[in-house]
């Protein structure tokens, strides 16, 4: 016979509110086995702690049940408490009177009582055919993958490389630098954001322990938390970069011009390029889509003559250029995994009546931040991209691909309020003439120093704030008339302007969501990654030793992203500074006596944690690697013969659950 | 490859837009297009029914509906009013609960298996004959608000920047002018309550048209000629200028091209006379 507590929380109101807790208390006290009941208004404060300690010492308790929150709240607390009482913390259960009942029942109180007792009734025959259960301590690799070269990856990657551990930082593209290094200024202090970006850049170049790998992409994790097995795609990118000096002779000789995704299709490239003067790492790299020898060889393959182009190879003094590079696939191992992949920005072609992308004169403000830099396009001049003429009068449109649910995007995209404001200031600062309006639906200026920065544009340099949407964009002459509304006066408003900002908004990377299956990690319906608590644990996922930073989980500003990557960064080398880890032990286990040796549950194993044993008769069976099994319980619903199990959560312990709602 | 269509015409076509309708009939014997009259059509319910009366506004139609479906022909639309409002309630009736309601309250078995389609989208398929072309006519095609949108419901072009009726303009080797105001708003039926601001917004249209450098706005819908045509005296009034611009049905320009008899196109049923303008351009 079992000696069981229940403990049961009112969590305030939370619980206590729907859930007449005394009629659950009365109703426990009944219940087989049961030897104690106790009620508490917070059962995970201090107090509440100690009360369940103390019970399991004075009245010998060797099962406890909580009804409280859910599992993924609390089950830690409560198990350190149960252990701190010298029982094994695996003989617990929870019984989640809270999200399962109180909060999804809160119309029918009487029945959510009810619901509440069987709840606790199924807890208690679950545990009083629980085990003790011994985690195993594994040794962890203290090295870790920081993927994305974006601010937030750069900030990660330098914190762990200077506690001391080694990192490897995986890039997409051929530079780091990520968004930020497209911007001209930042808000509210109007740095340079280049100035204050390519330091950065070149600590991350040349930091002893951190190795960059550029034009590459996560493809495959194997392991968990302190050893991950990771499988790192890089693209040729047929160019020798040990050799390769980034003297620019062979940018200035390719014959191809194409435009360039940094500069947002403002200027051209050659085939063979880098992509801005201060990359990291500044090595060329041969755009095989566009190169003129890749287009010779792939036309001689369909059997048409075409002239060869090797000009790079021929002119290169490093002879760095290597035709004949292949995609080769890195595997390396790593204690923990850091997700930094960014953001793009919205594509405003979505919006017909802003035109679609068919007027020149409407661009995005990833385009204007480009015309503004000193090293974009126009080397800072500020024109019209039609007719490269300086505009006038300039408006901006807020919300372009945030808040906007006919759009798919109905979260605030945070930043375009501030850098509409920064941009409008910027253009009165290159030119005086310059009338700026912003059509806006709030101006969301939350923000150290971000208010005033917002006022300023206003007051100091006559930027018109219009309160309202702007339902059409028609190309007249050389005119954009922007039919718009302030509903502040209740009026509609035209205006004659001669180029258009959209302030598009902040959407994740395309990789993102391949990204988050390959890892394991889960993503929202926009495709941001989500953190394990959006409060407590936001730089976590549920996913042990993944970590997230920047953009990639969510809008947020530099200083922001900044210190998200710092703040996972600090996650990582507090998981580093250990030496071994313990791990969970609630895993598969098989029966090996009554295995018949089909296989079926390593077929649906999604860690591929099950693998074939011979035993020493011979016979083959299943067996599961604990370290890698992450208790999902697949096998177990999958094996034919009932001899796979789950510790923690035995058919055993589910039957009793279930049979126990029939008595 | 011409079809059969069961024809749903709409009341404007026997009264304010008989031109439209009468092209329409023309243009469409000449190429082969059988048109059915659906048996005892009544009312699409616009604009008073879908104000009112939620059920009524989808009853109506699927009364129309359900004749045209036991005819076994996709139904064939004109007035961009009609066809908004027979597209609405296809799409509502294409929930089960909204559909046995409806039964019950035509009193019949309505599968909701009819199609509904513009006779833009009809010709847009056909190969025009075209025997005297327009002789590069400079057109602004003007879609108004209703007949592309939403897109969710008519599955009919661009919201914004709808092309079918620029395509079809260019096959009659018309110039058909790209603007601003292809589905802006004429006003509509606020001509019964508020003339003075049909009166501004149809402006803001005859006016980005003359700016456009158009020599006539072509149209598909009844209320959208009426406003801009009917309209044009009374906004010379309101805003002394007059725009002096032919609203013109693209079926009559169809048949023109086609080599119809002018004078069968009613031109002169128009309070702007398009005839000194396509006299002009040789067209007629």
């Amino acid at each position: 016979m079992a000696r069981i507590g229940v403990f049961l929380c009112y969590c305030g109101t939370n619980i206590g509110g729907v859930v007449n807790i005394p009629r659950v208390a009365e109703a426990a006290k009944a219940m087989p086995e049961v030897v104690f009941v106790q009620d508490n208004k917070y059962t995970c404060s201090e107090p509440g702690q100690l009360e369940i300690r103390n019970a399991i010492v004075d009245k010998s308790l060797d099962r406890v049940v909580i009804g409280c929150c859910s599992p993924r709240m609390h089950e830690k607390t409560y198990r350190k408490a149960v252990e701190s009482a010298g029982l094994n913390p695996y003989l617990l259960e929870i019984a989640n009177l809270r999200e399962h009942c109180s909060w999804v029942h809160g119309n029918d109180k009487d029945r959510a009582t009810s619901k509440a007792i069987e709840l606790v009734k199924m807890a208690v025959a679950k545990v009083s055919r629980h085990e003790s259960l011994f985690p195993k301590e594994v040794p962890v690799t203290k090295r870790a993958l920081v993927i994305g070269g974006g601010v937030a990856g750069i900030q990660a990657a330098l914190d762990i490389a200077n506690s001391g551990y080694e990192v490897v930082l995986v890039e997409k593209q051929p530079t780091i630098g990520g968004r930020m290094s497209q911007l001209d200024k930042t808000f509210p202090t109007l740095d340079c954001s280049a100035c204050i970006l390519t330091p950065k850049m070149v600590d991350v170049a040349q930091h002893p322990n951190i190795r960059l790998i550029t034009c590459a992409e996560v493809k495959k994790i194997k392991g968990f938390v302190g050893n991950f097995e990771i499988d790192i795609l890089r693209r040729a990118k047929k160019v020798d970069e040990t050799i390769c000096t980034g003297c620019g002779v062979c940018m200035t000789k390719c014959l191809v011009r194409t435009p360039s995704e940094f500069d947002l299709g403002m200027r051209n490239r050659s085939a063979i390029y880098v992509p801005f003067p201060q990359a990291i790492p500044l090595k060329a790299i041969i755009d095989t889509d566009h190169c003129g020898h890749f287009q010779y060889l792939r036309e001689r393959q369909e059997g048409r003559d075409v002239p060869d182009c090797n000009i790079c190879q021929q002119t290169c003094p490093a002879e760095a250029i290597r035709y004949d590079q292949e995609d080769e696939i890195i595997t390396e191992r790593f204690g923990a995994i850091l997700v930094a992949t960014g953001f793009k920005t919205f594509d405003h072609s979505a919006y017909g009546e802003f035109g679609g992308g068919r007027y020149p004169d409407v661009i995005s403000s990833l385009q204007l931040e480009r015309l503004m830099s000193a090293s974009g396009p126009t080397s800072g001049e500020i024109v019209r991209p039609s007719d490269k003429t300086h505009p006038k009068t300039v408006v901006f449109i807020s919300c372009v691909g945030s808040r906007d649910d006919n759009k798919g995007r109905s979260y605030c995209s945070k930043i375009c309020c501030m850098y509409m404001a920064k941009q409008s200031i910027m253009l009165k600062e290159h030119d005086p003439d310059v009338q700026s309006y912003i059509f806006y639906i709030d101006i969301r200026a939350g923000g150290k120093d971000f208010d005033e920065f917002a006022q300023r544009a206003q007051d100091e340099y006559g930027v018109l704030y219009l309160r309202g949407r702007v339902s059409k964009i028609a190309q007249e002459g050389k005119k954009l008339i922007v039919y718009g509304e302030d509903s502040l006066m209740g009026h509609p408003v035209q205006i004659p302007a001669d180029m258009v900002v959209l302030a598009t908004g902040v959407e994740p990377n395309d990789g993102a969501p391949a990204l988050a299956q390959i890892l394991n990690v889960s993503y929202d319906t926009h495709n941001f990654f989500v953190e394990a608590h959006p409060k407590l644990r936001p730089v976590e996922t549920q996913t042990d030793g993944i970590f997230l930073a920047g953009c990639a989980v969510g809008p947020r500003d530099i200083p922001e992203s900044v210190a998200h990557g710092s703040a996972a960064a600090v996650k990582v080398t507090a998981l580093f500074s250990r030496d071994t880890l313990a791990t969970d032990p609630m895993v598969s286990t098989i029966d090996q006596m009554r295995c018949v040796g089909c296989l079926a549950c390593a077929e649906v194993c999604p860690f591929n944690a099950i693998e074939p044993q011979v035993l020493r008769d011979g016979r083959v069976v299943a067996s599961v690697n604990e370290s890698l099994c992450k208790g999902c319980g697949l096998c177990v619903a999958t094996c034919r013969s009932g001899c796979a199990n789950l510790k923690g959560f035995t058919l055993q312990q589910l039957l009793a659950e279930v049979n126990s709602l029939w008595r | 490859m011409p079809g059969a269509y069961a024809y749903y015409p709409g009341c404007t076509q026997e009264s304010s837009a008989k031109e439209y309708g009468e092209s329409t009939k023309l243009v469409c014997e000449e190429l082969g297009i059988e048109l059915h009259e659906i048996d005892g059509w009544t009312c699409c319910g616009a604009s008073s029914a879908h104000t009112t009366n939620h059920l009524l506004s989808v009853a109506l139609p699927a009364r129309d509906l359900q004749v045209a479906e036991e005819m076994g022909m996709p139904v064939a639309v004109i007035c961009a009013m009609c066809y908004s409002r027979l597209k609405y309630a296809s799409h509502e009736l294409n929930d089960p609960k909204t559909l046995a309601l409806v039964n019950e309250v035509i009193e019949k078995d309505f599968q909701n298996t009819t199609q509904v389609l513009h006779l833009l989208e009809i010709l847009d398929k056909e190969r025009i004959p075209v025997r005297k072309p327009l002789k590069r006519l400079k057109v602004v095609c003007y879609y108004g608000c209703i007949l592309a949108r939403p897109k969710k419901v008519t599955h009919f072009d661009d919201e914004e920047n709808p092309q079918i009726m620029d395509r079809l303009l260019g096959k009659l080797d018309a110039v058909s002018i790209d603007w601003g105001f292809k589905t802006e708003c004429c006003g509509a039926s606020l001509t019964l309550s508020r003339r003075d601001l049909v009166r501004d917004l149809s402006h803001r249209v005859l006016e980005a048209a003359r700016r456009a450098g158009a020599d006539c706005i072509v149209v598909a819908c009844p209320m959208c000629h009426s406003n801009l045509d009917m309209q044009q005296a009374g906004i010379a009034e309101q805003h002394g200028s007059k725009a002096d611009i032919p609203i013109i049905y693209f079926t009559q320009l169809v048949g023109l091209s086609l080599g119809l008899n002018p004078g069968r196109m009613m031109f002169d049923r128009h309070f702007v006379d398009p005839q000194p303008l396509l006299r002009e351009k040789g067209v007629i």
